[in-house]
């Protein structure tokens, strides 16, 4: 199983590359969605073949949340504001790609200094791990429309989250819906504040968002 | 016993949003805190049994958080009932037409207050490091709508970035969370809990490296939380957009949470042996805290960014407190008690002069004593109480920060100390006394352009919800200074003691 949970991470990292580089929102909701899908793999493909039952019910549940609930939360809030594009980025998609290929490295480098002597992990969890995190805050801070941020949020919460199955998953069940819970009220209230922004301010460009500064 | 603590905020925060009338609501709110203020101090003297495997335990460091939370949330519902009483008070004629903006549900308003109390409650009383996390990023999200509680351009803004920074930061320190596991699994133990008890029992086998790392990012996530300088950039914005008693909240009380969360992290690397690489981290955090801050507070046109710029400067003095450790670890946690008592009064006076003058400008504000004269004196005492001035605790608390920096012979960490607050005491005064005795000309000679608005004059009237509040708190902050009980002298060296500072 370790070639195809090899395959999942490599996807991953794609998934993060066309996240930088693309500039229609729904490619990006959809995109985020297809990387809660992949990540319910990755316990279950780590694991194999002795999956127990509650940590198949848990990588489904997080499945459904990552891949179907949130992905409607922003399809919504996209609805509502009626955005298509992110239009004008403070960094734009070639560029970012070509930050992405930088970030790669960095994340491999960061691996490379923090060795992990177990065997049952893949040595493509860490840097994949880090490289959708840094994706997520490149995405939060180079964009300009609030849903693009949040999709940042949430491609950054996936990248710890991956990290968190390779490791973790003894921890008991608690933690685990406490986060999921905890990203899936965060995204709604996200998504409600979305909605607000798009009503007053006839845009969710967040550089509109500038009255208050020293 | 400790299921109660966050059970019965969480129930009446559910009863609030059934209940349709708002009287009973706000007798609700204030039930609800003053149980609430009982059963913490019950927990406090009684030593609760620990819960949920252990994951859910009070000790001396929880409980002096947990005082410090139940009290000033106290204080500060018994002000909402008079600042919601006002909010919904219907405008008249010309005033209605032209508000500015409707707020927000006061059921939500309220049910999110309860929410707020119960996650910080739970932050307190976490043993475990998952269960603090879920706690800390619960704060963020019970919070957001209440700084959006006037549904107003400005304060959708300040929450937007609120949310967007500190989820952020929270998420690093969930990553945190994670290295944290690694670090116990790459050592001998095998096995995963994050049990702070257990971790903390065998800290020495942990891998330094991966424990290192996970310090960073615990450090960098309930840093954006605490409000630490490059991570406090929500911080003015939020304070000054959210009601008053809400200010009061996350700055006394929300900050305090996120301390408590770094000391935690502290007191573990203590124990594994690499205390001397969060020491100086957070000397450094403090120092640029406090050094960024006090230049902030110069020339500020806000009162309310003033007052956060200084919330600030002070999580800067109470992280370094806990870095240099001995008498300023002690100091630390006293400064995190009378700092709260002291920030809050100034917000709660803060909305009573923003309820008179309807700016918060200093250059428009001015001359408060004349018209809020309760208020006026809360400003001033609220002034030398913050900048660290006798009688008041803080006087007391900076001063044995000062004696561990010097004890420890850090005399360029004690300079930049003395300086960053020396700035900051010009800066406050230069600001507050304007805003309490200056020459209220622009009003002066102001017609009012709506014959039948109330000018600030009309709305000087101070009601007895909108001051016994604040004046509890200055109270207070004025006998701490003098004197200190002995069980609380006693707690304060127990809490410093059990997170590994003195």
């Amino acid at each position: 199983m370790a070639a195809w949970l090899d395959a999942v991470l490599v996807l991953l990292m794609l998934s993060g590359f066309w996240l930088l580089g693309s500039s229609r929102l729904q490619a990006c909701i959809r995109t985020v969605a297809i990387q809660g899908v992949l990540l319910g793999l990755i316990p279950l493909l780590s694991e194999w073949p002795d999956v127990t039952p509650r940590l198949a019910v848990v990588a489904a549940i997080s499945a459904l949340i990552k891949a179907v609930i949130l992905p409607y939360l922003l399809r919504r809030a996209i609805r509502e504001a009626n955005v298509r594009h992110e239009v004008d980025p403070m960094v734009g998609f070639t560029t970012s790609l070509l930050f992405g290929i930088g970030l790669w490295g960095i994340s491999m480098y960061l691996a490379s200094r923090l060795p992990v002597a177990e065997a049952s992990v893949s040595s493509l969890q860490v840097p994949v791990s880090i490289f959708m995190v840094l994706c997520g805050l490149f995405l939060i801070v180079s964009r300009n429309t609030a849903v693009m941020q949040a999709i940042g949020y949430l491609a950054l919460e996936n990248g710890i989250y991956g990290f968190g199955w390779a490791f973790a998953i003894e921890e008991p069940l608690l933690v685990e819906m406490g986060v999921l819970l905890d990203v899936f009220v965060g995204v709604f209230v996200m998504g409600i504040t979305i909605h607000h922004l798009s009503r007053e301010f006839d845009t969710i460009e967040t550089d509109e968002l500038a009255s208050l500064k020293d | 016993m400790l299921w109660w603590l966050i059970g019965v905020p969480v129930v009446c925060a559910l009863l609030c949003l059934l209940l349709r009338w708002n009287r009973p609501r706000r007798v609700l709110l204030v039930v609800a805190a003053a149980l609430h203020s009982l059963l913490s101090l019950f927990a406090v003297t009684h030593a609760p049994p620990a819960q949920l495997y252990g994951w859910i335990a009070l000790d001396a460091a929880g409980s002096l958080f947990l005082i410090i939370t139940s009290g000033i949330f106290l204080v500060a519902a018994c002000y909402a009932v008079g600042y919601l009483a006002r909010e919904s008070a219907p405008l008249r004629g010309a005033e209605a037409s032209e508000a500015p903006f409707a707020n927000y549900s006061e059921a939500v308003f309220t049910a999110c207050l309860l929410f707020f109390l119960a996650s910080m409650t739970l932050v307190v009383v976490s043993r475990h490091w998952g269960l603090l996390w879920v706690a800390v990023e619960g704060t963020t999200l019970a919070s957001a709508p209440l700084i959006y509680f006037h549904r107003h351009a400005r304060s959708l803004e300040a929450t937007w970035k609120y949310l967007m920074i500190c989820s952020v930061g929270i998420a690093l320190a969930l990553l945190g969370n994670f290295f944290l596991a690694v670090a116990v699994r790459e050592s001998a133990l095998g096995g995963l809990h994050l049990s702070m008890s257990g971790l903390e029992e065998q800290a020495r086998t942990l891998n330094p490296l991966w424990l290192r790392a996970a310090f960073l990012l615990i450090l960098v996530g309930y840093g954006t939380k605490m409000g630490l300088v490059p991570l406090h950039t929500w911080k003015p914005d939020a304070y000054s957009e959210a009601p008053s008693m809400v200010s009061a909240l996350l700055s006394g009380v929300l900050s305090n949470c996120a301390f408590l969360a770094l000391l935690r992290a502290h007191s573990l690397m203590v124990r594994a042996g690499l205390g001397d690489f969060s020491r100086e981290l957070f000397v450094m955090f403090g120092l640029i805290s406090m050094a960024v801050a006090s230049i902030f507070l110069i020339q500020q046109l806000d009162y309310k960014r003033l007052l956060a710029y200084s919330s600030v400067e002070h999580m800067g003095i109470l992280v370094l407190g806990a870095g240099i450790g001995g008498a300023a670890g002690y100091g630390g946690m006293l400064h995190a008690l009378n700092h709260s008592l002291a920030k809050s009064m100034l917000f709660l006076a803060a909305g009573n002069t923003l309820a008179l003058f309807r700016t918060k400008s200093t250059l428009a504000a001015r001359g408060a004593i004349r018209l809020q004269p309760v208020t006026g004196v809360l400003w001033v005492l609220g002034m030398l109480a913050i900048t660290g001035s006798p009688p008041f605790g803080t006087f007391l608390s900076e001063l044995m920060v000062l004696k561990g920096v010097l004890d420890g012979g850090r005399s360029l960490v004690g300079a930049v100390y003395l300086a960053a607050i020396c700035i900051a005491f010009i800066g406050i005064s230069a600001v507050i006394l304007p805003l309490v005795y200056g020459n209220s000309q622009a009003f002066a000679g102001q017609e009012s352009p709506h014959a039948n608005e109330q000018g600030p004059a009309e709305r000087s009237r101070e009601s007895w919800w909108a001051l016994a509040p604040p004046l509890v708190l200055a109270v207070v902050a004025v006998v701490l200074g003098v004197y200190l009980p002995p069980p609380l002298a006693q707690l304060l060296h127990d809490a410093a003691s059990a997170v590994g500072v003195e």
